[in-house]
Formats: structure tokens, C-alpha cells, sequence
């Protein structure tokens, strides 16, 4: 009864307009956005702005604590600790991004394909997903960086790997309940094949769900990628990573140096946080319906 | 009994206060059903939420008072307002399924009510909702008592809503559109039943609707609502005969009855000369005993058997009946969505029933036959502008692009009389009727040769489908187009229709000219359809 009354009389505005008003209406989607730009902005510029070459060691300095020279302190062998985890930035991102983007394109290929068509690509699919699904997730990334080898490549197609089903599985609902919408077929009668039908009018339509999930998963794989490194697979040192930097400091935190470990892990923290803070903005951003 | 006295409301949103009611005012007496009738966003439903207190976040009741036998219901604390609620004033909603909850037995539904009410204990409350059951004359109620809500067609929900809103014995009911998406026959029960019901038991009711042949059969007075405000109010005889405010006369002018011709739908300052459309005698379709059956579950399910039929170029042909009938299957088969199980469709000769539908869409007949949905809100993608999509099938099948693209979908845009502003708007931006007209405008963007109408207007208020069909009517005259309009209601078929199919459980079982099968039905089904509808009373005779 009210949607008529509610229907607006102004134009559609711009899509800046639409980010200005997204970001007013929920002050965390802004602290998530502001958190955001500062993460992307020291991934690109932090290596020309820190002031200490991050792998130059300096044995006179080490373990020293915070302090306005080194404000998160030295390392064991005399390394800046905040230039390394500035640096760390850039290398942490790429992965994250680079595995949920791949995920995300697997997933919704099969997704989609799983529920448009139903029967037997369905079961097929969902059977994979399910055997995926079954084994611990970080031990399955573990087994597989450790089969494939140890290199950043590695880790991206493993945190990959163990994310598709969650991508996999939300398209196919999404993809599902519209397969037979009215603006399916009358797509379908505008002459679209099945494939396009999917590619351009039903999966736009399962992005805003997706948006929250690929915040939420960039969170989960910076964890992930962090976590081998603390355990030893993929990133060596002295290669600064956020998961190497704890896993290192961790062996000094006994003898009081809690700088070393500290900073990485807040670090890293505050990234998972940021992302996850950061899905119902995404989501609102591509929902067209926000957009009055 | 009931008095409403200045009741406004408004709603927070996002552009500022919206105010929903604006100062109105009615009083309601014993035993008294008073109909409240309005078109979308008149605020109709918003005051039967306010008389609940069960506004929706962000509406808040901002002046007025409302008084029920005595008792304040504006200033009443919540917890008073939740033992009238159910006891005292009960609703029914508009939507039966959504109104049951899905996982529960229909008979512990209403076990929940009388019990939290205190009407029954746990011993003696499964004999009490049986009883409450059989009130409202559902057969062997005892049985159906264990039925979840999915097992029981949507005329059987209604009923159980009923049984739930009337087991405490209320003073008052609220009925927010009762019977909008019932089929017509089942309307009349559901109505009749309330009626009976209602007046068992000196009850007073308040009928929420927005067909006013509906309201004018079942009330005793009506309210008629626009923009939050109340434009006119009396006798129902009266208000048919004499409307004194211009909005009442446009909705009397726009409900579809007996007698009438399309024309007569609009306001007179709109009636212009029908152009007559030419029917030729040369068959654009020839549908020959087509069959659909579907694997269901248990057994084959029948959904079309052996129905033959024929449209003439140029020729409106009207397909009847209620839900389950086929005539939707018919409809996806005839527009090539859907195979046929067997059967042969002859479009210009062609057997069109041998090309599988999945590759349809490069046939080039795909843009000869193209189909208006009856749901314009789902039928639309909620992503695409109205640009987007009436240029959807220009693109595609018409390999129509840039300037030419634009200008094909602005003059679209003007036959169809949509403001071009609007095509650069996303669905949820539309009105109804601006959606209806940007799926009309879709299906007819190719020039099609054959158009079928599923209910176009189902989901319209009633001043907005006397502006669609007149359009359709209009476009028919220009273009040329063969119509087959599938819908519910006899009336409005009737007024577009040279020839009309009654379905039934899979069979035709009348056809006919237009007004051959309107004055003189000759199967009992086709009668009672015709019964069924709402008899509006006469109109002033004048214009």
C-alpha cells in the first residue's frame, strides 16, 4: 500500500551522491571506509613513505622497545618493526584480494551454473562442495600449500580453494530463486540465450548478498594467509608478513619484547576488522534499491 | 461503538516526515459493516494498522484520537492493547499464507489464540478449534485440524484466518483486503461466509478494499479514502448512484460491470472514438489438441487436456478460468517458454510446437509472439532502468543501437504514455501502473504480430486498469496485434474480447463470441463465474 506513496519524484542521482548518502546514513559503513582507504593507501605508497629499509638489520639497535626513532620498536636483528608492517600491507592485500577474487569468479561460475540448470550439475557440484567442506578449511589450505610448494602463488590458490564453496553455494540460492522470475522470462523472450539470461540478468542480482561475503571472506583469507606464514608455509623471511612478524616475535614475548609480536597482530586485527566492518556498506552501495 | 476523531499519520523516511492519514474522521456502530475503499497509498491499510496500534517502525499516530467503546485506544499502554488485540478487535490480512505461520498445524493456530487469550485450557482446546472450524464451514474439520498451512488451497487459508481472527469472539474485525489474489468464486464464499458470520454474531466490521463493487455488495456504508484524507462517505446505493466527489466518480466510472464498454471506464473528459480493429478471417494461430502433463510426485499431473482452439489475425481472443485451470501452462506453451507434451500449434501454418523452446529465442519468429506478465513488479529486473528494459528486446532482437536505440524506446515510452523522464528510473521507482506500462511497452517494442496478456491488470487499482485496457485497445487498433488475454475476471475480458475460452481443470468447456458467452452461458461453470462476480449497483445515467 505504500510503495506508491513512497515512490520519489526527484531524478535518479548520481552514483557519488548515492556513496555520500550510503556513508551519512551509518556512521561504521564511513569508519569502515575511511579504515579501508588508509589500508589501500599505505599498500601503495607505504614502501616510499617508512623510514627504515624494512630488511635492513641493524645489530647495534636490536630488540629495542618503542620509541620515537623506531615507534614500534626493533626486531631481534635490529629491523624497524613499524617499516616492516607498513611494508607487510601490500603483500597481505594482494593475497587476500587475489584469492577472493579468484574464488569469488570461480564460485559464482559455478554457482550459477548449479542453480540455473539443477539436475545433475547441481549434484555433481554440490557433492564437490560438500567433500570441500568437510575437511578443516585451514588444514585442507595447510595440505595443499605444502603439496604444491611453497610460494605466495600458492597460498593465493589454496586460500582460493577453500573459499569457493561459500561463494559457490550463495550464488546457486541467489540464482535459484530467480530462475524463474517474470524478468527472466521476459528475457527470454527478448531473445536472450540461457547463458546470457544468467550472465547479464540474474546474477547482477545476487551481487548485494555476494558484496557482504567478499568483505567478510578478505578478513578470513588475510587471517589465512597469515596463518600459514606463522606456521611456516608460504611466505619466508625475512619477507615482511604480518603472520612471519608474530610467529617471530612470538619467541620474545616470554622475555618481555612484546613489541615485536604486538604490532603485527594489531595490525592484522584491525585489517580483518575494517573488512568486516565493511560488508553492509558494499552492499548497500550495489543494491539498487538504496538508491531512490 | 468505534470513533475515530482527526486520526493522522506519518511515517519517517529517508526524504523527510511522509504523512500517510492526514485527519480523518468516522464512527463505526453496532453491528455495522463499513467498507473502506481506496486505490493504493490512500492510507486504507495504515489506518486499520493505527486502529491495532501495530503502525510499522517509523509511523507513529501524530494527532486524533480513537475511541472504542469508551477506551482510548491512542493513549492505551501496550500491554492493555495486547488483550484487546485478538479479544476485542481482531484482523484478517491480506495475504493468507503469510498471515499462517508455515510450519505450524492450522488447528494449533488456533489453539495458540484461544489460549493466550484464556479462552480454553489445554484440555479442552483442540475440541474448541475444531468447533472454531466447523464455524467457518470448513468440511471435516476434524481432519483438517492436522493440515499445515501449504496442504490447503488459499480459499481454505482465508478461512482458517477467519476461524483464528473470530475464536475469541471479537466485537470488532478488521478485514485488510480479504480476498485480493482469491479466485473469484472463492471470493464470493470467503465474503459470503464473513457476511454470515458477522452478522451471527452483532459483530462490527471494518472491510478494507479497494474494489468498490466488492464493498458495495457486502456494506453497509462506505468510506472512500484518497491521499490520506476521506473524500466522500454514505450509503453505498448512494454513492453508486450520486458520487459527489470527482475521485469517487472516477472509481464508480473504472469498476468493470455488466453493460458497460470500455470507453465508459474513463473519465468522460478522456473517452475518445473507439478505432475499430479489423478481424480477419485467415487463422494467425491454430492450437490443435494440445496436451500438457507434468511428472509430479504422485502420478502424472494433467495440466492441459487435448484443448484445440483457433485466433484470427487481428482477433482478441479471452482465456478464462480460475487458479489451476491451465490457462497460465497454456499461455508459457503458446509463447514458446514451455514445451508441449503433444498438441500442434500452426502460427501462419507453421507447426511452431515442433521448435523446442530452449532455442527459441533464435528463432525468428521469437519477435512475432511476445507476452505481457502478469505481475508487472516481478517482471521487471530490479536492476535495469526502464530504458534498459523496454531496450532489451530492441537490442537483441532487433540489433538496435545508438540513436536508433534511443529513439525507438523514447517513442515506445510516448505510445504506451510513460514520461520520458521516467525511463531513466528503476523499478521500485515506478508506480504499478508506470510498471505495467513499461512492460507493455517491452512486449510490444518488435511490433508483435500475436500478444498474450497475462492478467496485465491483476495487480492494478481499478481507475489504473481502465487506463491500461484503453491503451490496449488503442495499441490493438494501431498495430494490428492478435490479443490473447488470459484472466480471472469475465467482466474485464469482456471488454476487450471478440472471443472467449473457458478453462477448467485442463479442458475448454465453453467458447464462444464475446457476447454470446457473457448473456448466455450454457455450462454451469461458465454460470457461476458469472455469478461470482460483485454486482455493483446501477449507475446515474447520466454521461
Amino acid at each position: 500500500m505504500t510503495d506508491t506513496a513512497a515512490a520519489p519524484r526527484v531524478h535518479p542521482q548520481r552514483k557519488l551522491d548515492h556513496l555520500v548518502y550510503v556513508l551519512r546514513a551509518n556512521p561504521v559503513t564511513l569508519l569502515a571506509f575511511v579504515m579501508f582507504a588508509l589500508i589501500v593507501l599505505s599498500a601503495i605508497f607505504g614502501p616510499a613513505l617508512i623510514p627504515y629499509d624494512p630488511l635492513a638489520t641493524n645489530a647495534a639497535r636490536a630488540l629495542q622497545p618503542p620509541s620515537w626513532d623506531h615507534w614500534f620498536g626493533t626486531d631481534n636483528v635490529g629491523r624497524d618493526v613499524f617499516s616492516r608492517v607498513i611494508v607487510a600491507t601490500r603483500l597481505d592485500l594482494s593475497i587476500s584480494v587475489a584469492a577472493v577474487a579468484l574464488s569469488f569468479v570461480v564460485g559464482s561460475i559455478l554457482g550459477s551454473a548449479a542453480g540455473y540448470w539443477g539436475g545433475w550439475i547441481d549434484n555433481i557440484l554440490n557433492r564437490i562442495l560438500d567433500t570441500i567442506m568437510a575437511f578443516p578449511l585451514f588444514v585442507l589450505a595447510m595440505g595443499i600449500v605444502a603439496a604444491l610448494g611453497n610460494t605466495i602463488e600458492n597460498i593465493i590458490y589454496a586460500t582460493a580453494i577453500i573459499n569457493v564453496p561459500f561463494y559457490a553455494r550463495l550464488v546457486r540460492a541467489e540464482v535459484n530463486i530467480r530462475r524463474d522470475a517474470g524478468f527472466v522470462r521476459a528475457a527470454k523472450l527478448a531473445g536472450n540465450s540461457d547463458a546470457r539470461v544468467l550472465a547479464m540478468h540474474i546474477f547482477p542480482n545476487a551481487l548485494p548478498p555476494m558484496m557482504v561475503q567478499v568483505s567478510l571472506n578478505l578478513g578470513w583469507a588475510i587471517l589465512n594467509a597469515a596463518g600459514l606464514s606463522f606456521i611456516g608455509l608460504g611466505v619466508r623471511p625475512p619477507t615482511p608478513e604480518w603472520g612471519i612478524m608474530v610467529a617471530e616475535g612470538a619467541n620474545f614475548i616470554v622475555s618481555g619484547e612484546w613489541w615485536m609480536a604486538l604490532f603485527p597482530g594489531l595490525w592484522l586485527m584491525m585489517a580483518v576488522f575494517t573488512f568486516n566492518l565493511l560488508g553492509d556498506g558494499l552492499r548497500d552501495l550495489v543494491d539498487p534499491r538504496k538508491r531512490t | 461503538m468505534l470513533s475515530v476523531q482527526d486520526l493522522a499519520v506519518s511515517f519517517k523516511t529517508r526524504r523527510g516526515d511522509v504523512a500517510a492519514v492526514r485527519g480523518i474522521s468516522f464512527d463505526l456502530a453496532k453491528g455495522e459493516i463499513l467498507g473502506v475503499v481506496g486505490e493504493s497509498g490512500s492510507g486504507k491499510s495504515v489506518t486499520s494498522y493505527a486502529l491495532m496500534r501495530i503502525l510499522d517502525a517509523g509511523g507513529a499516530i501524530t494527532a486524533g484520537d480513537i475511541t472504542y467503546s469508551g477506551l482510548d485506544l491512542r493513549r492505551a499502554a501496550e500491554r492493555d492493547m495486547r488483550d484487546i488485540r485478538g479479544r476485542e478487535i481482531s484482523m484478517i490480512f491480506q495475504n493468507p499464507r503469510a498471515a499462517l505461520n508455515p510450519i505450524r498445524k492450522v488447528g494449533h493456530q488456533i489453539e495458540d489464540v484461544l489460549r493466550q487469550h484464556g479462552r480454553a485450557t489445554r484440555y479442552d482446546a483442540r475440541a474448541q478449534a475444531i468447533s472454531a472450524l466447523e464455524a467457518v464451514r470448513i468440511n471435516d474439520a476434524e481432519a483438517r485440524y492436522d493440515a499445515y498451512p501449504f496442504e490447503l488451497s488459499g480459499g481454505m487459508c482465508q478461512r482458517i484466518v477467519c476461524a483464528i481472527a473470530l475464536a475469541c469472539d471479537p466485537r470488532l474485525l478488521i478485514a485488510d483486503e480479504p480476498t485480493t489474489g482469491l479466485d473469484i468464486t472463492t471470493q464470493k464464499a470467503v465474503m459470503d461466509l464473513m457476511r454470515d458470520l458477522i452478522r451471527a454474531r452483532e459483530m462490527s466490521s471494518i472491510l478494507i478494499t479497494h474494489d468498490l463493487g466488492l464493498a458495495a455488495q457486502y456494506c453497509d456504508r462506505i468510506v472512500v479514502m484518497k491521499d490520506g484524507v476521506i473524500v466522500e462517505q454514505g450509503d453505498p446505493v448512494q454513492i453508486f448512484a450520486q458520487p459527489q466527489h470527482a475521485y469517487t466518480r472516477k472509481l464508480v466510472d473504472a469498476t468493470p460491470r455488466a453493460g458497460e464498454s470500455i470507453r465508459s471506464l474513463l473519465p468522460p473528459e478522456d473517452r475518445r472514438d473507439l478505432v475499430d480493429h479489423m478481424v480477419q478471417d485467415a487463422p494467425l494461430l491454430d492450437v490443435r489438441n494440445l496436451v500438457k502433463t507434468y511428472q509430479g510426485k504422485s502420478g502424472p499431473v494433467h495440466a492441459v487436456r487435448d484443448i484445440s482452439f483457433v485466433i484470427k489475425q487481428g482477433q482478441s481472443v479471452g482465456l478464462v478460468g480460475e487458479s489451476g485451470c491451465g490457462k497460465s501452462t497454456t499461455s508459457e506453451i503458446l509463447v514458446r517458454l514451455m514445451d508441449a507434451t503433444d498438441g500442434e500449434i500452426l502460427f501462419d501454418g507453421d507447426d511452431i510446437a515442433a521448435i523446442p523452446a530452449k532455442g527459441f529465442a533464435k528463432n525468428p519468429r521469437r519477435s512475432d509472439i511476445q507476452m505481457v506478465f502478469q505481475d508487472a513488479t516481478d517482471s521487471l529486473n530490479p536492476r535495469h532502468t526502464a530504458r534498459h528494459t523496454i531496450g532489451e528486446p530492441l537490442r537483441q532482437l532487433g540489433k538496435l543501437k545508438g540513436p536508433a536505440l534511443t529513439a525507438r524506446i523514447e517513442e515506445l515510452a510516448t505510445l504506451v504514455g510513460l514520461p520520458l523522464p521516467l525511463l531513466d528510473r528503476f523499478p521500485h521507482q515506478l508506480s504499478g501502473g508506470q510498471k505495467a506500462r513499461v512492460g507493455i511497452a517491452r512486449a510490444i517494442a518488435l511490433e508483435p504480430r500475436f500478444l498474450i496478456l497475462d492478467e496485465p491488470t491483476a495487480a492494478l487499482d481499478v481507475s489504473i486498469q481502465a487506463v491500461v485496457l484503453n491503451l490496449l485497445v488503442d495499441l490493438r487498433a494501431k498495430l494490428g496485434m492478435s490479443y490473447l488475454f488470459v484472466s480471472h475476471d469475465l467482466h474485464v475480458v469482456r471488454l476487450l474480447c471478440d472471443h472467449v475460452i473457458v478453462m477448467k481443470d485442463g479442458q475448454i468447456i465453453e467458447q464462444g463470441p464475446a457476447s454470446v458467452v457473457m448473456n448466455n452461458p450454457q455450462d454451469a461453470y461458465t454460470k457461476a463465474l458469472l455469478a461470482a462476480a460483485p454486482k455493483p449497483p446501477a449507475r446515474r445515467q447520466s454521461a
